[in-house]
């Protein structure tokens, strides 16, 4: 179990301190794909950064700690502070932009042993690199390739492949397959469910696109405006949301063979460096009243296991 | 006799990649034939994956790259080919671009009023009070306040209202037709049905035909009239929207469909082939999809296979169609 206690971040910039992540508390269960959903600026990146220990000028964790729940080399849990000596051994993480994360004059057979575990001999390492590689169906070529040679998907299921190939026990993933094309988002997609199923570890997936979140995560969390608004089963969220902006979110998406009209959300999310009352999401929320102005809702459990941070949260059920 | 909105006619252009030694040939658009006629305004989507050619076609319609070879007519104006093309006032007139991404389309020491006010002046060849009455005008079709607009730069805009000012920008002139390559794909999922519905009710309200480019087919689906499929510089098939989406009869448009992540059915686990280098694929004679292609027989490496005109007026480039 990975626990978030009350996480604070904020970033410096020159109007002082605005809060990104403004007290966001989760629990996430072992062994699970956990997705991450919400507009851009709402946080999610920087929640994602603050689960890879990533904190550094100009983000600041101000208040909360995160509890990782395994044990590191010395037998001591793993804590905010020590994680960054387990990166992509035990947690690992897989970027937006494969291109601008791979060293272009660096072959990638060399990238991935740059995460050497010290008592490990380079040469068995990579034997076993090549092993794996293959078994995942990827070319052992494009080991030897340099980053440019690939094509784009090809470069994004190396990262995946280097994310997994320590067996880490949490892989963290920020929109892995927003600059790809469909056909190769779903063989991106499917290697990590399969991968995901064969080693058991957990995964958190970032995405705005809720329909990646459908296809591929078993709980959902979903942002608004740095807060939480909800988290559950995805099955529950896409059969009966408890949030109208969960609600208004998967509405807002065309089908192939649904003539429907679609609406998109109207309006656009407050600004965070306004002083902000109230629901975050009141002035664009078709139920808003006085009440949602004027006080902001919790994050309640409504049915076992489903939370929501809405006032009118039962009526929307 | 319907008006012609867009006419290419066997439209060749070839890139070369590499060095002296190692030269690569890329045919962008491989004897791209496309043909759409209407008395009204129309949506034409244009789909495929990136390296398809879509982008190259738009480029060429906007005059931006000149192809190789053929010939391609907008709404009775040549653009490309041997013959008088139209002066360049005249030719933005009648067509209009809308790009991926507004925060590169505008400058960012500039203030954004200013390229409209340009639009309505050199364009259109109004005074400036004029301009300004036109330039309120299409600002307030898109949703827009020209009050809200005035003075400011282009960071001070989020995405989707950017994009709409851009959209505002292309529409003074009144064109005929819109050209817009990926205008959603930079914007947030829950705000991109918003501009999807304003082309819409642009198309009503300006009597506008919109090119739309993109690789997502659900809003290919939700708004086009007519949808061309293209892989690797080829259309592969080409139709009424509705009917090519809803019983696609090329490979490729299958797997392109199966490949969505709709929110309604869940994937089945099945591995699904992709293309090792891409490069390779444009130099194959025959069908290029033929490698990733269920079907793909001896036939398919031989002769590149030509439309097969199915009776509902669609064209499908497939041996097996």
């Amino acid at each position: 179990m990975i626990k978030l206690n009350n996480i604070v971040a904020t970033y410096t910039t020159v109007r002082g301190q605005v809060r990104a992540v403004d007290g966001v508390s989760l629990d996430i269960p072992n062994g699970i794909i956990l997705g991450v959903a919400g507009e851009s600026g709402c946080g999610k990146s920087t929640l994602l950064k603050v689960l890879y220990g990533d904190i550094g000028f100009p983000l600041t964790l101000q208040t909360g700690c995160v509890e990782y729940g395994f044990q590191g080399d010395d037998g001591l849990q793993i804590t905010t502070s020590t994680i960054r000596q387990y990166w992509f051994r035990r947690i690992s993480y897989i970027p937006q932009s494969s291109m601008s994360s791979l060293n272009p004059v660096v072959r990638i057979r060399k990238q991935f042993i740059d995460f050497l575990p010290p008592d490990r001999r380079k040469d068995q390492v990579l034997e076993e690199v090549r092993a794996y590689v293959k078994k995942l169906d990827l070319p052992p070529e494009a080991l030897d390739a340099y980053p440019h040679q690939l094509s784009g998907g090809m470069r994004q299921r190396l990262m995946v492949a280097m994310a997994t190939f320590f067996n880490p026990d949490l892989i963290l993933a920020d929109e892995p397959t927003t600059a790809l094309d469909v056909v190769v988002q779903k063989g991106i997609l499917l290697l990590l469910m399969d991968l995901q199923q064969q080693m058991k570890n957990t995964m958190i997936f970032v995405s705005h696109d809720m329909g990646v979140h459908y296809q591929i995560t078993h709980k959902m969390f979903i942002m608004y405006a740095a807060k939480a608004v909800e988290f559950g089963d995805s099955n529950a969220i896409f059969e009966s949301p408890l949030h109208p902006y969960t609600k208004m979110l998967i509405e807002s998406l065309p089908t192939v063979g649904d003539d429907h009209l679609r609406q998109g959300v109207i309006g656009r999310p407050p600004s965070l460096w306004d002083n902000l009352r109230g629901c975050r999401f009141a002035a664009r929320c078709p139920l808003a009243t006085e009440l949602c102005r004027s006080e902001e809702p919790n994050l309640i459990e409504y049915t076992p296991g489903h939370f929501a941070a809405c006032h009118y949260a039962e009526k929307l059920s | 006799m319907a008006t012609t909105v867009l006419k290419t006619q066997k439209l060749n252009k070839v890139y070369r990649l590499g060095g002296l030694f190692r030269r690569v040939r890329i045919n962008a658009l491989d004897d791209v034939n496309l043909h759409v006629e209407n008395d009204q305004p129309v949506i034409v989507s244009l789909v495929g994956e990136s390296g398809s050619g879509k982008t190259t076609l738009a480029k060429v319609i906007l005059r931006l790259v000149e192809p190789t070879s053929g010939r391609a007519v907008v709404y009775d104006r040549l653009v490309a080919g041997e013959g008088d093309k139209p002066t360049r006032q005249d030719f933005m007139r009648a067509v209009q671009p809308i790009f991926q991404n507004p925060f590169e389309a505008f400058s960012s020491y500039r203030t954004v009023d200013t390229y409209l006010q340009t639009t309505a002046t050199r364009i259109n060849g109004l005074n400036q009070a004029q301009a300004v009455e036109v330039v309120s005008e299409a600002l307030t079709s898109v949703g827009l306040k020209y009050d809200d607009v005035r003075g400011k730069y282009p960071n001070q805009f989020s995405g989707g209202e950017l994009q709409r000012v851009s959209i505002a920008r292309a529409l003074i002139p009144h064109p005929n037709i819109i050209v817009a390559d990926e205008p959603v794909s930079m914007i947030d999922a829950s705000l991109r049905m918003n501009i999807i519905n304003l082309f819409l009710s642009l198309k009503e309200t300006y009597k506008t035909s919109f090119l739309y480019i993109t690789h997502d087919l659900a809003t290919a689906y939700y708004i086009s009239d007519y949808l061309a499929v293209m892989y690797r510089g080829s259309i592969v098939e080409v139709g009424q929207a509705k009917a090519v989406l809803s019983s696609p009869q090329h490979p490729y448009t299958r797997l392109l469909l199966e490949s969505i992540p709709a929110t309604n059915r869940k994937w089945a686990q099945q591995p699904i082939a992709l293309s090792d280098i891409e490069t390779k694929e444009y130099q194959f004679g025959g069908c290029r999809f033929r490698n990733r292609c269920p079907l793909a027989k001896d036939i398919c490496a031989q002769e590149r296979p030509t439309a097969v005109k199915k009776e509902d007026g669609r064209e499908v480039y497939c041996h097996f169609a």
